[in-house]
């Protein structure tokens, strides 16, 4: 693909608002996440809950888009000067040729769960609950269009925890094919009990803060986050960064299990090398879905080590977010970006002792060295696969 | 900007009296009635016996009008790319999960969970036919078909290869039912190419502009149809490529945005 300019982005996670907090973290290795207090669940998880999301009051003109979700939205997109940013790309573009793709899972779920507590003897849902502005998965990419003043082609990618990966490929292809000149990509997915009690119910969930790659680890810790990143035709100023290859693919094997090998998970990453015109060394860190099931980091490890060797450093950065779902690949996009910018590489938090049958150069410290290229993996239930390619410019 | 031109080499159908493409012609050209008999749904034979056991109703939908379009272009599916689009996804099993998650001591069912992704039709599909190839699912509320169409025509245009477009909803039980009326189940099925082949029913090229005035269909039942499924926003473009003459086909999509799709026949749907 022709390189695609990130001229903006932000993110917001358990970590703090915007990327001055997220990187403070990183280079502290320090985690956001903590034992559940979220609506004092009692399930015995840690999540990563993003503070100030019930303060984040929208705008009165767009009331109707009110739930955690869009409300989480909002406070991601004031951040890192990225509403001005889009403002600008309005200005330059006209509102209808920047578009609005937004991954997410979750959407405002949560909304309907909690009208479901409150339904009428004859089982009716409070008059209160709109379903469209909140509930429907299109409900923040609408909220965000109208926030942001844009007209362009709009959808959600919703395809679990690789949808705010997928849109990045969305918006390459829309540019490619003149339909627009710029949009505004990533992914929100909120806290909600479909998610805590749904991985609970598969075992999936670790009863104490996650370890990707540790020997001992037992599942995920589930986060919330906002990430936003404005894509042009051509940037008006040095971006952030550039997207430079998208690889996407489907396991065709289980609905909620890796296929084994990572027979997916490597076609998406050759997929984005070969769109990105690179080798596999010319990757210097490789940001890890690193899920921390058991079966996800073995079955990636596999795949990551089949396609470059296990030299390249790499590791996840859900140990610091939790695992954020449909906003997963929206967020390690940027801090892939972060990555690049500050010569750090991450390290994979709360491992422990690691596991001996993965093979990869796992980083458990923060590593400082030259970052040029980086490949970040995301992958879904439904089997779904993307991994993105980001770096300087080819 | 270049054409955003693809070509139909294969329809499924099913809605509310509307039990397949070819029984339907017809009906979409007027010349029949249309009988709104309720959708039948049947059962994914493709699917392995585990997982045929846990499809709902939106698995069973896209299943069946993907299947069809697939046989009807005599394409392989083991290598085909796929876009899903729909409002919703699984309707019955979000209800289900939200009236466990109202109890005081929620215990929810680990499959109902796996198959509230909006994606299960897609991961069922790729598990069905062991396709490795890129799926994207998709929504955006009423113009999810439109968005599902620029999707699907953008991704033939990048990688020259077939996609198979599927658009399908669902309805949901009450509660939500009345927060989110839909009638009756509705799908269909369109397989693209980038080029023409022996096979080709018609050339579409596709242009977003402003929102126009969709022209109402030769049956008002089919009309209403239209006007209350989102996925049977695909109804124009079908009625347009049934009757197999040129034309322009206005698309709706999202309230200030429309799509103007151009409908260049090459066979007669009797012949293809």
């Amino acid at each position: 693909m022709t390189p695609l300019a990130i001229s903006a982005c932000t993110l917001t996670t358990a970590l703090g608002p915007g990327r001055v907090a997220t990187l403070e973290a990183l280079q502290a290795q320090r985690t956001g996440l903590a034992p559940v207090t979220f609506m004092d669940l009692p399930l015995p998880t840690w999540v990563g809950e993003v503070a100030g999301v019930d303060a984040a009051a929208l705008p009165p003109s767009l009331a109707k888009f009110d739930c955690r979700n869009n409300r989480l939205a909002w406070l991601g997109l004031q951040q890192d000067g990225f509403l001005e940013a889009v403002a600008a790309a309005r200005a330059r573009w006209g509102a209808g040729r920047v578009a609005v793709f937004l991954g997410t899972s979750t959407s405002g779920l949560l909304q309907t769960e909690l009208a479901y507590r409150r339904r009428s003897p004859e089982g009716a849902l409070p008059a209160d609950f709109l379903y469209g502005p909140t509930q429907n998965t299109y409900s923040v990419a609408a909220f965000a269009a109208q926030a942001l003043q844009l007209n362009g082609p709009s959808w959600v990618v919703s395809t679990a925890c690789s949808s705010s990966a997928k849109v990045f490929g969305t918006a390459a292809r829309m540019i490619e094919a003149g339909l627009i000149d710029a949009a505004v990509v990533g992914g929100v997915d909120s806290l909600c009990l479909t998610t805590l009690y749904g991985f609970n119910s598969l075992e999936l969930l670790s009863d104490e803060i996650c370890r990707p790659w540790g020997a001992s680890r037992k599942g995920l810790s589930i986060g919330e986050a906002a990430a936003f990143a404005l894509v042009e035709r051509q940037p008006q100023q040095a971006p952030q960064g550039w997207l430079l290859g998208v690889g996407e693919s489907n396991d065709g094997y289980h609905m909620s299990s890796p296929h084994p090998e990572g027979l997916g998970a490597i076609a998406a990453m050759r997929g984005a090398l070969a769109d990105a015109g690179l080798q596999p060394a010319d990757i210097d860190y490789i940001n890890l879905h690193g899920t921390a099931t058991p079966s996800n980091d073995a079955a990636e490890d596999n795949a990551v080590s089949t396609v470059f060797g296990v030299g390249t450093p790499c590791s996840s950065t859900k140990g610091a977010t939790g695992h954020t779902l449909g906003a997963a690949g929206g967020i390690e996009a940027v801090i892939a970006l972060l990555a690049i910018q500050n010569g750090l590489m991450p390290a994979g938090l709360n491992v422990e002792e690691r596991d001996p049958a993965l093979k990869l150069n796992y980083l458990q410290r923060n590593q400082r060295a030259s970052v040029r290229r980086v490949l970040s993996n995301s992958f879904g239930f439904g089997g779904s696969n993307a991994s993105l390619v980001f770096g300087e410019a080819a | 900007m270049s054409d955003l031109k693809v070509w139909v080499q294969g329809i499924g159908l099913l809605g509310p009296g509307l039990n397949a493409w070819p029984t339907s012609l017809g009906v979409l050209r007027g010349t029949e009635l249309h009988a709104n008999t309720p959708t039948v749904l049947p059962l994914p034979a493709r699917l392995p016996p585990a997982e045929r056991r846990r499809a709902g109703a939106a698995v069973k939908l896209a299943m069946a009008v993907a299947d069809e379009a697939v046989a009807h272009a005599h394409v392989d599916p083991a290598t085909l790319a796929t876009v899903f689009a729909s409002s919703s996804g699984e309707c019955a099993n979000c209800h289900a999960l939200c009236e466990a998650l109202a109890t005081p001591a929620p215990v929810v069912s680990p499959t109902k969970f796996t198959n509230s992704v909006h994606n299960a039709s897609s991961g069922a599909w790729h598990i069905a036919v062991a396709s490795r190839a890129s799926s994207t699912s998709l929504c955006a509320f009423d113009g999810s078909f439109g968005a599902g169409l620029i999707e699907a025509a953008i991704s033939v245009r990048s990688s020259g290869q077939p996609v198979l477009l599927v658009a399908s909803d669902s309805p949901y039980p009450e509660p939500l039912n009345s927060a989110r009326p839909l009638p009756d189940h509705f799908g269909a099925a369109l397989l693209f190419t980038a080029t023409s082949t022996d096979r080709s029913l018609a050339s579409l090229t596709i242009s977003l502009g402003s929102a126009k005035h969709v022209a109402e269909l030769p049956n008002a039942s089919l009309d209403a149809l239209r006007r209350a499924i989102p996925a049977a926003a695909v109804l124009p473009l079908l009625v347009a490529l049934a009757q197999g003459t040129s034309q322009a086909v206005a698309i709706d999509y999202l309230p200030d945005l429309g799509l103007q799709v151009n409908v260049e026949p090459v066979l007669q749907p009797e012949t293809a």
